[in-house]
């Protein structure tokens, strides 16, 4: 017999880590009947910094995560992390590897690793991505990372998900740096150049600093006129845990940045919207399939050879869902 | 909208063989299940505590080094200890047919050995998350 997700919910409240695990399944369903534990979950959560980390593929994301996570257990503070990797458009299946860079966390009581799969989000998160964070925090975690797919240009829901992010981008991309200005780049409240062992991260570096000196600048200002927070640059190499302190300390002085003023309410607001607009569409979603299921084959068949055009089908379609 | 069937495929112990487990993720992904995957060389209690912290349905050991009559007790042990006795374990590759039972006895749900093809792999996973159910 399944255990009632409020006795789950009960026994995360005490940090339970298995009833944390449970229920992160049970967001992933997106069983309707859950949703009333999601929203009590969400209202006793709050209290951890969510770090969202992002990049594009192989720019050393999980690894730099193993490395932080390291190393902010010096500390003591807990950490989870949300590690997202791709669902295939065609199975919907999925390999998740983030775990295999971070085996030395695992035996660790106050880190806690969880992989999830896009599930056709095209943002770079999980649909249930911020659900889990919720759990976690709710549990008792003091951070929690995300950690998106590896991106392209365009997959900035991160920003709108995460209170400190983190863009990753690995020396040797050359001109690339300049090609993906625009998009990615720009959502960063702090950039990482990876991989610094390597002779041409310098230019990396130098290339971003160029870049966000160039910015026009629409940061939040105080009353003077200063900018609230001014991107920096953090170089790191996972390979000789160099600037992972740096790093930390940065992620740290935004947190109080944020936390203290104007930039996180703005910021706060943002993630709240991005989430009520995420989980209407999620549950339009779900309930469209479940009212359309029977006629959905045959109308994609009638649109496929111009019999019906999909303008006309898609509002006949909706006309019929139950709200 | 249901959730696809989780997988955790484990390497335990000094097995470096690694080829077989990956086809057979690549087969359960393309069966729309999700899998993860540990990499080399865990120990029983790594792969229990990720077992865990991922809530999978099934836990797949990987065995290739004759250990399993040494590794399976361990992480069966440690499943029931920290009460995650619900999760399936399989083990699949290359164990001689006399050590089948005993690892049953265990509480193993199937063995899946080197001349299982990929869809009986598909349809025991399918089957066995079918008999036990919602949790």
């Amino acid at each position: 017999m399944p255990i009632p997700s409020g006795e789950l919910v009960a026994r995360l409240k005490k940090g339970d880590l298995r009833a944390a695990s449970r229920l992160m399944s049970r967001a992933e369903a997106h069983d309707e009947a859950t949703l009333a534990s999601m929203g009590e979950i969400y209202k006793s959560a709050g209290r951890a910094h969510i770090v969202g980390l992002t990049g594009v593929p192989g720019s050393g994301k999980s690894t730099l995560v193993s490395k932080l996570v390291e190393t902010i257990r010096n500390d003591g503070r807990r950490v989870g992390v949300i590690a997202i990797d791709p669902s295939s458009p065609f199975s919907g299946g999925s390999i998740l590897g983030d775990r295999i860079r971070m085996t030395n966390l695992v035996m660790d009581e106050g880190v806690y690793i969880r992989s999830m799969a896009t599930r056709g989000s095209t943002g770079g998160l999980a649909r249930s991505a911020l659900t889990a964070v919720d759990i976690l925090d709710v549990a008792g975690f003091d951070i929690v990372i995300i950690e998106t797919v590896g991106v392209g240009q365009d997959e900035v829901e991160i920003a709108q998900a995460s209170h400190s992010t983190i863009v990753v981008s690995a020396p040797g991309l050359g001109d690339d740096v300049q090609a993906i200005k625009a998009g990615i780049l720009e959502i960063a409240d702090i950039h990482v150049v990876s991989k610094c062992d390597r002779p041409d991260s310098n230019r990396t570096i130098t290339d971003l600093k160029t870049m966000l000196a160039m910015g026009i600048n629409i940061a939040i200002k105080d009353q003077e006129g200063r900018p609230l927070w001014q991107v920096p640059v953090v170089g790191t190499s996972s390979e000789k845990g160099e600037g992972i302190d740096t790093l930390i300390q940065t992620i740290d002085r935004h947190r109080d940045v944020h936390r203290s003023t104007q930039l996180g309410v703005e910021r706060m607001r943002r993630i709240a919207e991005y989430r009520t607009f995420k989980t209407a569409e999620d549950l339009l979603r779900s309930r469209f399939f479940d009212s359309t299921n029977n006629r959905l084959n045959a109308t994609v068949d009638q649109i496929a050879k111009r019999e019906l055009d999909p303008f006309t089908a898609s509002t006949e379609l909706l006309s019929k869902v139950a709200f | 909208m249901s959730s696809p069937i989780r997988v955790l495929l484990a390497k335990v112990g000094l097995d470096g063989h690694d080829r077989g487990v990956k086809v057979v993720a690549r087969t359960l992904r393309d069966a729309g299940m999700d899998v993860i995957y540990t990499g080399l060389h865990r120990t029983p209690d790594e792969v229990v505590n990720a077992a865990i912290q991922e809530d999978v349905d099934v836990l797949g050991i990987s065995l290739l080094s004759g250990a399993h009559m040494t590794i399976c007790p361990k992480i069966m042990a440690l499943l029931e200890e920290k009460d995650a006795s619900d999760t399936i374990v399989v083990v699949g590759g290359v164990v001689p047919d006399e050590d089948v039972n005993a690892l049953k006895e265990m509480g193993v749900k199937e063995l899946l050995l080197q001349d299982t093809p990929p869809n009986k792999i598909v349809e025991t996973l399918q089957r066995l998350g079918d008999e036990r159910g919602p949790r």
